[in-house]
């Protein structure tokens, strides 16, 4: 199977775009011979739109990586998708069930890397050391569109151009470890865009990165999404980042989707007590006479195994109740497209969730 | 308030051996740094990585010997302490003043030592108690930073990102330090978990009377807990001024460009293209003449390339910059007009 | 990498057992799942206990010799007889031989007889001796109850002797001798390496230089001109520990480097440094903060040292260049296994090399075991 060479026409203005990747009801369970299963990603919900971000945030193990990896089932063996499906369609395409698809099979490969790609936090870790980043690019050209070595190389130097790499004609012959991160990260994402992917997924892209290699990344990032017109799912722990590139947030907590929506709503007006509490962690940017003392939340995340049958939120919650720690909350939805699960807001409302 | 501490004309170079055939190079960390660190403030040292920040706060402490310059210290009890030339027996008293934090709560505990034995080695070291006045001041100390006392017997693997790093300032504070050196402290944690440590390390500031290096490349976090900032690039000091000065006009270009590649949380906010943030640092090795952040420089002149400027106070404030165009420039801060908001 | 990081547990939560474990109990956890090592070890331990006890387990002194009984093929041993009713009774014995004379050969070979039934006695009354040298004792685990009746499990050698007494003798000296030589290198290793490591500079580089000096000499020449140096008048003791001397002169390379490069990446841990700010001394850094940390990886790399010196020394011993006939080692004994005509009529001769085969293996397994163990990575 080819790339798909034709370029999705820009969706950002059009809201009814149909979704290129659901993911409904998944969940993934993690086995291992001494201990119990664990349920790290529970019935989560998320969809991608063209020409959209949508950012997964959380702290560490939350399944934020889990989820992401889910996609591409790039998960250890002892991880199963026990229930739940990831439905992807390209245009024009029959919709497929990527959580059926057999491990390594054709269709699979067919997918990966070519319509979905991805990029990680380390780009050393995905960039092969001992050839250069311009063979590594022609490769991936050469093997899913059967170009000709020198038609590949052209169209390598375009794009390692247009992911702001200077002199790229001479950048593509160098070997990863002379690049500095940054061009490094850059090289990584020319990698990941070479077959024009209709879907990017970024695992903490920009974590390892000082804060003005982090701004130019993610100006990049915006810039080929406006370009390529594909669907970005962005993994990161940094509100900061999210408020920057995301048009739509899933707040993730002990491997639930606490709190999802568009960024604006989510920033704007949090429902859930968990992303409150986040937000509040963070330091403002405000002058000394407007500072607030940071409110954390009490607590450090239980293990998975400890997690509450309801909430799992609910042992660092101020606001815990009744239903909290034994009936799971349900999906909310809070109108446009916002949605969270929390018992707060199916109470028969005597008070506002604080 | 009085200086606690001075770093005057400090220097540290790498010699690089070339192989056995090759000619040395030179690699030179921090060129002629010069700073007050005042009694019971939060000096903040900020940069991006490799310009020197971690280097200097190992240098001031004294766990890397520096090439030129003096660190001295000016004790309670009055007096100046050359801490750079002091032998290592010598240097030892003063350890107990000068104390660090570290970024990586893995690596910074012993994992053979339970968490009792690692708050008590100072104690033992400096042979200041035992028996059971050691156990009380260890187990005190461990409470005050949130560690409870039927804890104390674990090996560090047991303990999440934040507790461990909740011992390592308990290691710190024990021996009743005067200054405490956190190098990356919070960087490491989660932000829920950052949050937290970053009151603690507030709370035991008021109660200990302590005064804070905190070299941080976090300028949210640094912009919420210092005092006066230290912005570093290359191994040079750029800008050393009070905190909301520096946030509301810097007069580095490069302050500038820290403040605007820096996310905020909030999507109303959203910077938008940031031509402006360009560039990268420059290998060490080959820094370049005259000042060194002209190669990034928007507004870098013709004597930019040519002289390198000194640092001075600007218009006769407690703002100092090395830019030679410092007075003129008009360079954005960070605090913008939109209000914070409330999630109340 | 299975779940991401779900490291976090809280105060309040009980803490399991394991979690409160030190680092030689998480060791020692993560080694038992590993089965062949776990096994080896077993091997290991019996083969030392073998050694320790073995003039108490060994029939006969390792240097009698009889020439009634030579190249005395193996009795076996039986703990039951059948009677004259065809039924079975407990009474453990060994078969006599009879003489028959091979024609073609012209010389006497024996075979074992089945109708002659010599009893053997466990805890058997013997002459008296010293266990490990210190412990008086006169018992021996097994022996015949007539004084001359010959008894020889596992056969006779050329002069009649026994090859099981010697057997377990030569494990005694084999096995010892293999644990001194690490016991030394891993002594010089430690010195050297830690000063290497800890201190670098030059003394460092002059180390390094050296070692790559003396890994790159062909060992067995250097071993062939060292003992060859070796005065023929000394005792065997004397040969003992020379030969143990010569042995680790090359296996504390190996350890040396191990040590130093343990040290090269402790001394940037961020603990270590701590230590250093803590005003602790260079010892106190060393024996209290750094040796601690990296013990384990070293007895995972002493533990796979010992074989090469076992079969180093078995090596030396078949050229008989190593060890001299009075000691009874592995290699002393392959030595009668050297030609092949004797192979041919006394097979049993070549048991010493199976003990070889088997505990160098058993080694390998063990310490392979021990070092994933120590791997923190390996969790």
């Amino acid at each position: 199977m080819g790339c798909v060479m034709r370029l999705i026409p820009m969706g950002g203005k059009n809201m009814t775009q149909k979704p290129i990747l659901s993911i409904a009801d998944m969940s993934i369970v993690f086995s291992s011979p001494d201990e119990a299963d664990i349920e790290a990603v529970r019935q989560v919900d998320l969809t991608l739109t063209p020409g959209k971000t949508l950012a997964l945030v959380g702290e560490s193990g939350c399944g934020k990586s889990v989820t992401a990896r889910a996609v591409l089932r790039l998960l250890d063996k002892n991880a199963l998708i026990q229930r739940g499906s990831i439905t992807f369609e390209p245009k024009g395409e029959k919709p497929v069930d990527i959580a059926k698809l057999k491990q390594d099979s054709l269709p699979l490969r067919a997918i990966r890397g070519n319509q979905i790609s991805m990029i990680f936090q380390e780009p050393m870790s995905s960039l092969s050391p001992v050839h250069t980043i311009g063979d590594q690019i022609d490769e991936m050209m050469t093997i899913h569109e059967g170009l000709k070595p020198k038609q590949a190389r052209e169209r390598t130097v375009a794009l390692l151009d247009q992911v702001g790499i200077p002199g790229a004609r001479e950048r593509a012959d160098a070997y990863p470890f002379q690049l500095s991160g940054g061009l490094r990260q850059r090289a990584m994402i020319a990698m990941a865009l070479a077959c024009k992917p209709q879907v990017l997924i970024a695992d903490e892209p920009t974590t390892a990165l000082d804060v003005t290699t982090q701004a130019q990344i993610l100006d990049l990032l915006r810039q080929l999404q406006a370009d390529f017109g594909m669907a970005m799912l962005f993994i990161t722990h940094d509100l900061g980042v999210v408020a920057e590139i995301a048009d739509e947030v899933a707040v993730m907590y002990l491997g639930d989707v606490v709190e999802q929506g568009s960024v604006f709503d989510v920033f704007a007006a949090p429902k859930h007590p968990y992303t409150q509490a986040l937000m509040s962690s963070i330091p403002k940017m405000a002058r000394k006479a407007d500072r607030v003392r940071l409110s954390p939340i009490k607590g450090t995340v239980p293990a998975p195994k400890d997690r509450p049958e309801g909430c799992a939120f609910t042992s660092r919650c101020p606001h815990a109740f009744e239903p909290c720690p034994t009936i799971r909350p349900a999906r909310t939805d809070l109108g446009n497209g916002h949605h969270a699960r929390c018992h707060l807001l199916t109470r028969v409302p005597v008070e506002e969730p604080a | 308030m009085s200086t606690l501490l001075s770093v005057q004309n400090l220097s540290k170079h790498y010699t690089l051996s070339g192989g056995l055939f090759g000619a040395e190079r030179r690699l030179d960390a921090l060129t002629d740094i010069n700073l007050e660190v005042e009694a019971g403030e939060t000096l903040a040292i900020v940069g991006e990585s490799g310009c020197g920040k971690t280097t200097l706060g190992r240098c001031i402490i004294q766990a890397q010997p520096s090439s030129a310059g003096k660190v001295v210290y000016h004790p309670k009890s009055g007096g100046d302490v050359e801490l750079t030339a002091l032998n290592k027996r010598q240097i030892k008293p003063w350890r107990q003043d000068i104390r660090m934090i570290f970024q990586d709560p893995m690596s910074s505990l012993n994992p053979n030592m339970r968490v009792f034995d690692i708050v008590a080695e100072p104690l033992r070291i400096h042979k200041i108690c035992k028996g059971r006045e050691l156990e009380d001041r260890v187990i005190g100390t461990l409470a005050k930073v949130g560690i409870p006392a039927e804890a104390v017997g674990r090996y560090p693997h047991a303990f999440s990102g934040g507790q461990r790093q909740r011992i390592g300032i308990a290691r710190a504070l024990v021996l009743d330090p005067k200054l405490v050196i956190a190098d990356e402290a919070v960087s490491a944690l989660d932000v829920s978990i950052q949050a937290q440590v970053l009151n603690l390390l507030e709370d035991l500031k008021a109660e200990f009377g302590l005064t804070y290096i905190f070299i941080s490349h976090d300028l949210g976090v640094v912009n919420y807990i210092a005092d006066r900032v230290v912005a570093m690039y290359l191994g040079h000091v750029v800008e050393n001024a009070p905190t909301e000065m520096l946030f509301e006009r810097p007069r580095h270009p490069y302050t500038e460009l820290l403040l605007e590649a820096l996310p905020i949380a909030d999507p109303t906010r959203r910077k938008g293209r940031k031509a402006e943030v360009r560039g990268e640092i420059p290998y060490l090795g080959n820094r370049p003449v005259g000042c060194p952040f002209h190669t990034r420089c928007r507004y870098a002149q013709d004597v930019c390339r040519a002289e390198k400027p000194a640092l001075r106070p600007i218009n006769g404030t407690a703002q100092e910059a090395a830019c030679h165009f410092a007075e003129e420039l008009d360079l954005k801060g960070a605090y913008d007009d939109a209000p914070a908001r409330e999630f109340a | 990498m299975a779940v991401e990081t779900m490291t976090d547990i809280p105060v309040s939560t009980p803490i399991k057992r394991a979690k409160r474990e030190s680092q030689t109990a998480l060791m020692w956890r993560r080694f038992k799942r590993h089965r062949l090592a776990l096994v080896s070890l077993w091997i290991v331990a019996l083969f030392y206990l073998i050694a320790i006890l073995a003039e108490f387990l060994a029939p006969h002194d390792p240097g009698a010799y009889s020439a009634r009984y030579t190249y005395a093929p193996p009795q076996g041993l039986q703990l039951f007889s059948t009677d004259e009713n065809g039924g079975w009774r407990f009474f453990p014995h060994v078969n006599g031989y009879s003489t028959e004379v091979d024609r073609e050969a012209m010389r006497r070979i024996f075979v074992v007889d089945p109708e002659i039934e010599i009893p053997v006695q466990f805890l058997a009354p013997s002459d008296p001796y010293l266990l490990a040298g210190v412990i008086p004792m006169s018992v021996k685990l097994i022996g015949v109850t007539e004084a001359r009746a010959p008894f020889y499990i596992l056969g006779a050698d050329r002069l009649g002797r026994d090859l099981l007494s010697r057997l377990i003798h030569g494990t005694r000296i084999s096995l010892s001798i293999g644990l001194a030589g690490v016991t030394l290198s891993l002594f010089f290793g430690i010195i050297i390496g830690g000063f290497a490591g800890y201190y670098g500079g030059w003394f460092d580089s002059a180390v390094m230089r050296v070692i790559e000096f003396i890994r790159s000499m062909p060992t067995i020449p250097l071993w062939l001109g060292l003992a060859a140096a070796m005065p023929k008048d000394w005792s065997a003791l004397q040969t003992y520990f020379a030969i143990t001397i010569i042995l680790s002169l090359i296996g504390w390379t190996e350890l040396a480097r191990v040590v130093r490069g343990r040290f090269l990446s402790l001394r940037t841990e961020d603990f270590v440094t701590a230590a250093q700010l803590d005003g602790a001394s260079d010892w106190r850094i060393i024996t209290r903060h750094m040796v601690p940390s990296f013990m384990s990886h070293i007895i995972a790399a002493a533990t796979l040292a010992i074989p090469g010196m076992i079969l180093a020394e078995t090596a030396l011993s078949f050229l008989g260049l190593g060890l001299q006939a009075p000691i009874v080692s592995w290699g002393t004994l392959l030595q009668d296994a050297q030609n092949i005509r004797t192979l041919a009529s006394a097979p049993w001769l070549l048991a010493p090399g199976v003990c070889v085969v088997i505990i160098i293996l058993s080694m390998n397994f063990f310490g392979d075991g021990l070092r994933d163990a120590a791997d923190p990575h390996g969790r």
